[in-house]
This record gives structure tokens, C-alpha cells and sequence, in this order.
């Protein structure tokens, strides 16, 4: 769980600092005069300190502290390292490192310390104090801001803003300074303000609205009525400066100090971690009642009992309630996923030469376990890709007009029932007359074969294709993408790609939330039941006998004034049997468009698990799985995507001969 | 539409920590590793925010701040810098680098939530 926890991250980090230290201090050892390695130490030592006290290692912060004290004097030359020095400076590290796992006995530290001290000449440090003025009834303040302060990010409107929350203002503006419009430079600053903040406001909280421009501005402020008393105080803005910026960081510590012992205790009661197999049994266990609440509930409908039927829905409430928070059980978010290619990425640019720019977005949106499992391999290849092949080099790019820096972009977001997952690249795109011509070389196609932009993009992921003109190390040897296709089609995915020539590529993946259950429409075509998924289904109509005749050996409907094609399943399946004289349509979207099956009846939706089937039967690609109904038959749950590739040269066939 | 904030730390659990506190008082937090990262984001995409830590590897946040500063496009962005330094000389140099303001370490999330509502009003 390290992607959500600070303080774990942390403690990894901070023992990479500290075998860096530890490293450094060895080296130092044997080369007590090598400035680099007292500043790797003293780097170490002090990032330790800093990022320790953030993440309430106040212990660790506090001893590092004073290490980092000790060997500031000898990184400024005051005192020379020695033997004695690096040895005492080891047995601190690991003390660090104590600290850093748990709980170390602070007497172990101050004998540290000790002998820190002995080791070195320790001079002591002080602390300055935050003066505070007293509270006035009102304030006259007068400012004028650098003029480069707008330019460097200091909004005058939001100063006077602040002032305002802290009391009533008036505020005049002095122009007297603007110069002719010809001189004027429009970035700069040149008007100054007058305010008049009426309350009972401290003088300090005026100061820390102009922090971080109070070294640079003119600033006066006067308490009322003693605004032209005297002038010398005008300079007392710029002399307390310092003391506040300073002031700043004690409060820091002390704030820090109650906060992470609250925030990790409300982190351990948060997670449990179970071993997968344990999640997985659980899933059948539910998939099982799943089958028995089905049935139940059509032995109650089927009878007169009423006092059944409310059990028996009450059970499929129930049975529901308990599928979904089983789901929620194995959902994990995708960003657990999207980080592990930060260091692809890396390898990718630094093995191409090219400057990759990564960003993901949706890293929340949630998975299924497994599904994220088996997305890893498939979406490396596609990052690999879009990188190698996409990704133009830096010299490419910028004499394409775009910036040197490639961009791949990673996001997620659920649709529905699924989980839509894009991998962008702003890269040269796809050379459709390349990949024409490879399709031809290799004889996917005809030479003179006609094919749509969308078709000839989807040549890419047929067995053994490759259009990159060098195979480099990276993408492999065009073995992937059909690999890919499949992989995602396994998950009972899909897999689409958009690409613009000289602009980059788009590829999404869309994934079913979950593998093991699925809603779904049950339906009937001559004698058999099948299961759609639900996620597909966009709307049922009626195709009467007269719509069925009339359209013959076209298979298109007008739909709102769109040509849907449709398929029967009846022929697809060759059931011989007679049409129902009142035949459904059942639109179901999938990436190419609508489609419209035909089917002689609509039973119902349908909670489906899932069981996969049988060795004998896996050649069956039409069919994602069956299901096992609530009177014991079985269902076969169709495969869109394949179904639709297989209607369509079916359909092409019965056109030319129509 | 919420403002959009540039963390450039080389330690992940900084930026995580900033990532944290800001996403919570609604934020978009985008994160680079060092200075180099920095400055191709912050030149590719506007943001409102930039804060950045100043000792990096690469390129460090001084270095970054002065690129900035030289693009038309960063005038008027507020950037912030996370420093520890006690010598005001650091602060000194961010600042004549073109630094809007800074943020001393440690600090808490509220302390990093505070600074980006006073430069960003919002």
C-alpha cells in the first residue's frame, strides 16, 4: 500500500538516503579531504532532517538535527574531518536507521551525541525570537511592490484582498509614479497603495500579507493617527523581515508534532489484507448462491405461496447486495498499475534518445484484481509502441513544429460497466500507406482490395504484423499486437485505435469491471437461451414480419435516421426453426457502431456467472462463457466483438449474391 | 474550474505529502521528479501554481525558476519554493531568480494550503 502512504514511502526512501550516507561516509574513510563526499554526507543528512520532521519523525529530525550541525562545521571548513569524526558519524547513521524502523532508546542517541560533541568543537546555535507589537485600532499603510513583483508571480489584488479579510479598507491608489504612456512597460508595477485598515488588527498579521515582498517594497505601517509622526519608522518594515520569515519555522515543528501519531493509527484500522486465493474461494462461493437464489426465486414465482415469494426476494436482495460488495472486495485502483510504467517510460527514453513526457490522470478509477494482473503485459506492449514507433525523435519533433518533449498520456475512467483505459501519444501516427503496404506484403489483403480507414487500422493487429521500418530492441518483432488484441479479448474486452497522421495515436482499452458476474439480457433464438451482456445492450425494438421481408438481403433498419445493420442469431446459429411472427431487435453497441441482433424473444435481464467453458468447446469464439439458469439449463453468454466479426463476412457473402 | 499546481520535489513522499495536501483543498496536483521534468511540464502545460523543492538532481529548482522566468508565458505565475536553508542568502538567491514566495520545511499540510490561497487567492 505504499502508493497511498506517506510515511511508508518515507521510511523506503530514507533508507535509500541512508545507505547513500553510509556509502559516502565509508568512502570518506580512506579520503578524509574529498569535499564531494562531506557534501554527499551532509546532504544526506539534511534531507534526512527535513523530510523526517514532515512526516512526524521528530525524534529521528531532532538527533539528525544535530549531526547535521556538527558536520555543516566541517563542510564549511571550520573543523577538519577525521577517523574519529567519520566513526562517531557510522554509529549515528545507524542509529538513524533505528529510528527510521521503529522505536529506538534515546540514551543510545545522547551517547551518540555525546561523543559527537567530544569529537568535535561544538559551538551552540541560537534561537531568535518572534517579537509581536501590540494591537492597534486601525492602521495606516502605504506600499508600493517591486516592479518586477507581478511578473514574478505577486498579484497586487490579492495583497489588497488579504488586507481587506482582516479589517474594513479604504484604499487609494497613488499613480504619481506611472510613467508617460511610451515608457510604459505593461509587465510592470507602478502603481502604489494607500490603506486605511480600520480593527483591532496585530501589526504582524499585516506583515505576513506582504511576506515574501516585504524584503524588496517599500512598506510603512503606521498605527492611526500617528502617520506623519515620524518618518524614521518607515524603515522598521524592512528591518523585521528576516525575524519573521524565521519565526515561521519554529511553529512548523511544533504543529507537526501531534498531527502523524493521529494519522497512522487511523491508517492501520483502515486495511486488512487478505491472501487473493481466500477472495477468490469467497467468489465462487458467491457465484454458487447466486445460481441457488435464482432458482429459488423461480420455484417461488412459479407457485401460489406468498409468503415464499417475499422470502425468496428478500433473498435475491440480499444475494445482490452481497455480489456487489464481493466486487468491491477485489477492486483495485488502477494507478497501482499506471505507476509501475514510470519506469518503463524511463527506460524507453533513455534507450531511444527521446524525452518522454508520462502523465497519467483516473489513477482512483477501480479494477478488478485480476484484471489488472493481466493488463500489465499487454499495456507495455502498447506503451512500447507508442514510444518506439509513435514518439518521433526530439530533432523530428521540433522540426514538425511541436515541442521537443514526447507526450504519453495514461487514463482511466469508468463507463457503465466498464473501464476505459487510453493510451495516448502526440507522436507521428499511423502511416496508413505503410500499413497498406505491409498488409499487402504479407497477403492480408488484396492489392486492390477496398478498405475503409477503420478497417485498414485494424490491419495492425492481425498475426505477424509489424510497419516499422527498423525492429528495434524495444517493440520486438511484430509479434504483440495480436497478442495484445486477443489478451484484451480474453477479458472480455476490446481494444480500438484512433490515429491522425503526424498528430499521434489513440488506443483504448475497454474492460469489464469484473470478470466472474455479469448483468445480462436473456434471450431466445429458436430453441436456445443466451445471455448478452448488459454493458452492450443499448435498446430493444420490435422487427415485425412485414420490417423482416421488406429488408431481406439487406439486414439494415433506420433507427432515428441512422442505418443500423443487424444479424439474426437464428441463422448465425442455424436453429431451422420459423421465425416468432413478432421478432426483437436487440442494439447493442460496440466500437464499430451499432448492431442489431435478432432474436425471437426477450426473457429478462439475467445476473450471469460466469463459468468458463469447456476444453472441448473453447473454439467456440462466439461465445464469452455459459451460465447455468435458474431451472438448471444452460445459457451460452455471447462474444460481441466476435459474434459481429463473424456476422460480417456472412453478411458481405449474402450481399453480393443478393 | 479548480487551479492547477506544479510540485517539482526529487523525493517522492514530499511530493506525495504535497500532493496530499493539496488535492484535499481541491487542487490538480501534477508532479515532476526534478528540475528538468519541471520545466518541460511547466513549458507544455500552464499552471496556475508551481512549487518546487530547490536542491535537485539535474537540474536544481534555481536553475528552474531562472528557465521559467525567461518564457513570456510564466509571467505572472506564482512560484514557490520549499527550503530549509536557515541562511537567508538561499532565499535571497530564489528570489532574485524570480521566486513569488517560499515555504519553509517542515510544514504542515494546512502551512502549504495557506500559501497557495495567498498567491492564488482562491
Amino acid at each position: 500500500m505504499i502508493a497511498d502512504d506517506p510515511i511508508a514511502a518515507f521510511r523506503v526512501e530514507a533508507g535509500e538516503v541512508l545507505d547513500q550516507v553510509e556509502q559516502a561516509l565509508l568512502d570518506l574513510g580512506h579520503r578524509l579531504d574529498d569535499a564531494d563526499l562531506v557534501n554527499a554526507v551532509f546532504r544526506g543528512l539534511h534531507t534526512l532532517k527535513g523530510s523526517g520532521a514532515m512526516f512526524g519523525f521528530d525524534a529521528l529530525a531532532g538527533f539528525t538535527h544535530h549531526c547535521e550541525t556538527a558536520f555543516d562545521r566541517v563542510r564549511k571548513g571550520q573543523v577538519p574531518a577525521t577517523a574519529g569524526l567519520v566513526s562517531v558519524i557510522l554509529s549515528a547513521q545507524d542509529h538513524m536507521r533505528a529510528l527510521v524502523e521503529g522505536d529506538a532508546p534515546a540514551a543510545d542517541g545522547d551517547a551518540i551525541l555525546a561523543r559527537l560533541q567530544a569529537a568535535i568543537d561544538e559551538a551552540s546555535g541560537t534561537t531568535p525570537a518572534a517579537a509581536s507589537a501590540p494591537a492597534a485600532t486601525g492602521w495606516q499603510i502605504a506600499f508600493r511592490l517591486p516592479a518586477d513583483a507581478m511578473a514574478n508571480g505577486t498579484n497586487p489584488l490579492m495583497l489588497l484582498d488579504e488586507l481587506r479579510e482582516l479589517g474594513d479598507c479604504t484604499v487609494v491608489a497613488r499613480t504619481d509614479k506611472v510613467p508617460p504612456l511610451a515608457d510604459l512597460v505593461p509587465t510592470e508595477c507602478h502603481i502604489g497603495w494607500d490603506v486605511t485598515l480600520l480593527g483591532d488588527v496585530k501589526r504582524d498579521d499585516i506583515e505576513d500579507v506582504f511576506i515574501f515582498v516585504m524584503d524588496d517594497m517599500e512598506l510603512s505601517i503606521e498605527p492611526l493617527g500617528l502617520a506623519d509622526a515620524d518618518a524614521a519608522a518607515d524603515a522598521a518594515g524592512t528591518d523585521e523581515a528576516p525575524v519573521l520569515a524565521e519565526a515561521a519555522a519554529p511553529v512548523a515543528t511544533a504543529a507537526t508534532a501531534d498531527s502523524p501519531a493521529a494519522r497512522s493509527t487511523a491508517k492501520a484500522e483502515e486495511s486488512v489484507r487478505v491472501p487473493a486465493g481466500r477472495l477468490d474461494a469467497l467468489m465462487d462461493r458467491v457465484g454458487e448462491l447466486v445460481i441457488a437464489q435464482s432458482r429459488l426465486s423461480q420455484c417461488a414465482d412459479r407457485g401460489q405461496d406468498l409468503v415464499l415469494r417475499s422470502v425468496s426476494e428478500e433473498i435475491e436482495r440480499l444475494a445482490g447486495e452481497l455480489r456487489d460488495t464481493m466486487m468491491v472486495l477485489r477492486m483495485v485502483p488502477v494507478g497501482s498499475l499506471f505507476s509501475r510504467f514510470r519506469r518503463l517510460i524511463h527506460d524507453l527514453a533513455r534507450d531511444t534518445g527521446k524525452t518522454i513526457e508520462f502523465e497519467t490522470e483516473g489513477e482512483a478509477t477501480e479494477v478488478d484484481k485480476t484484471v489488472i494482473e493481466r493488463l500489465f503485459d499487454p499495456m507495455v506492449h502498447l506503451i512500447r509502441n507508442s514510444c518506439d514507433h509513435g514518439l518521433e525523435t526530439p530533432e523530428d519533433r521540433i522540426a514538425a513544429g511541436k515541442p521537443a518533449a514526447g507526450s504519453v498520456r495514461l487514463a482511466a475512467h469508468q463507463a457503465g460497466g466498464e473501464v476505459v483505459i487510453t493510451i495516448r501519444d502526440d507522436g507521428r501516427g499511423i502511416n496508413r500507406a505503410r500499413v497498406r503496404a505491409k498488409a499487402e506484403a504479407n497477403g492480408l489483403i488484396q492489392p486492390d482490395q477496398a478498405l475503409n480507414d477503420h478497417e485498414l487500422l485494424q490491419m495492425i493487429f492481425a498475426p505477424g504484423f509489424s510497419t516499422a521500418a527498423t525492429v528495434t530492441n524495444l517493440s520486438g518483432r511484430g509479434v504483440g499486437m495480436d497478442v495484445v488484441k486477443r489478451t484484451i479479448e480474453g477479458l472480455r474486452g476490446s481494444i480500438d485505435v484512433q490515429s491522425t497522421e503526424g498528430e499521434g495515436s489513440l488506443i483504448a482499452l475497454r474492460i469489464p469491471l469484473t470478470l466472474a458476474i455479469i448483468d445480462g439480457l436473456l434471450v431466445r433464438a429458436g430453441s436456445g437461451r443466451y445471455v448478452i451482456p448488459l454493458t452492450a445492450v443499448e435498446e430493444c425494438i420490435e422487427l415485425s414480419l412485414e420490417d423482416d421481408m421488406r429488408h431481406r438481403g439487406r439486414s439494415l433498419i433506420t433507427l432515428r435516421e441512422k442505418l443500423v445493420p443487424f444479424l439474426r442469431l437464428r441463422e448465425i446459429f442455424a436453429t431451422d426453426t420459423r421465425p416468432d411472427p413478432f421478432q426483437k431487435i436487440v442494439v447493442v453497441s460496440t466500437p464499430q457502431g451499432r448492431v442489431g441482433l435478432v432474436v425471437d424473444q426477450i426473457i429478462g435481464n439475467h445476473q450471469t456467472v460466469i463459468k468458463p467453458m469447456s476444453a472441448l468447446h473453447r473454439d467456440a469464439a462466439t461465445f464469452a462463457g455459459a451460465t447455468i439458469l435458474g431451472d438448471g439449463e444452460v445459457a451460452l453468454i455471447l462474444d460481441i466483438a466476435q459474434l459481429i466479426a463473424l456476422g460480417q463476412p456472412r453478411e458481405e457473402t449474402l450481399r453480393a449474391a443478393g | 474550474m479548480t487551479a492547477s499546481i506544479l510540485a517539482v520535489d526529487d523525493s517522492a513522499s514530499l511530493r506525495m505529502a504535497i500532493r496530499i495536501a493539496l488535492t484535499g483543498a481541491g487542487y490538480t496536483v501534477t508532479e515532476a521528479g526534478d528540475g528538468v521534468e519541471g520545466l518541460t511540464k511547466a513549458t507544455s502545460t500552464k499552471f496556475d501554481m508551481i512549487v518546487t523543492d530547490l536542491n535537485m538532481p539535474n537540474m536544481d529548482g534555481l536553475s528552474m525558476i531562472r528557465e521559467l522566468r525567461k518564457q513570456p508565458a510564466q509571467a505572472g505565475v506564482p512560484i514557490i519554493f520549499l527550503t530549509t536553508e536557515s541562511d537567508p542568502e538561499m532565499k535571497n538567491q530564489a528570489k532574485a531568480a524570480g521566486a513569488t514566495g517560499w515555504l519553509v520545511k517542515p510544514f504542515v499540510p494546512d502551512q502549504l494550503v495557506k500559501v497557495a490561497r495567498k498567491v492564488l487567492g482562491r
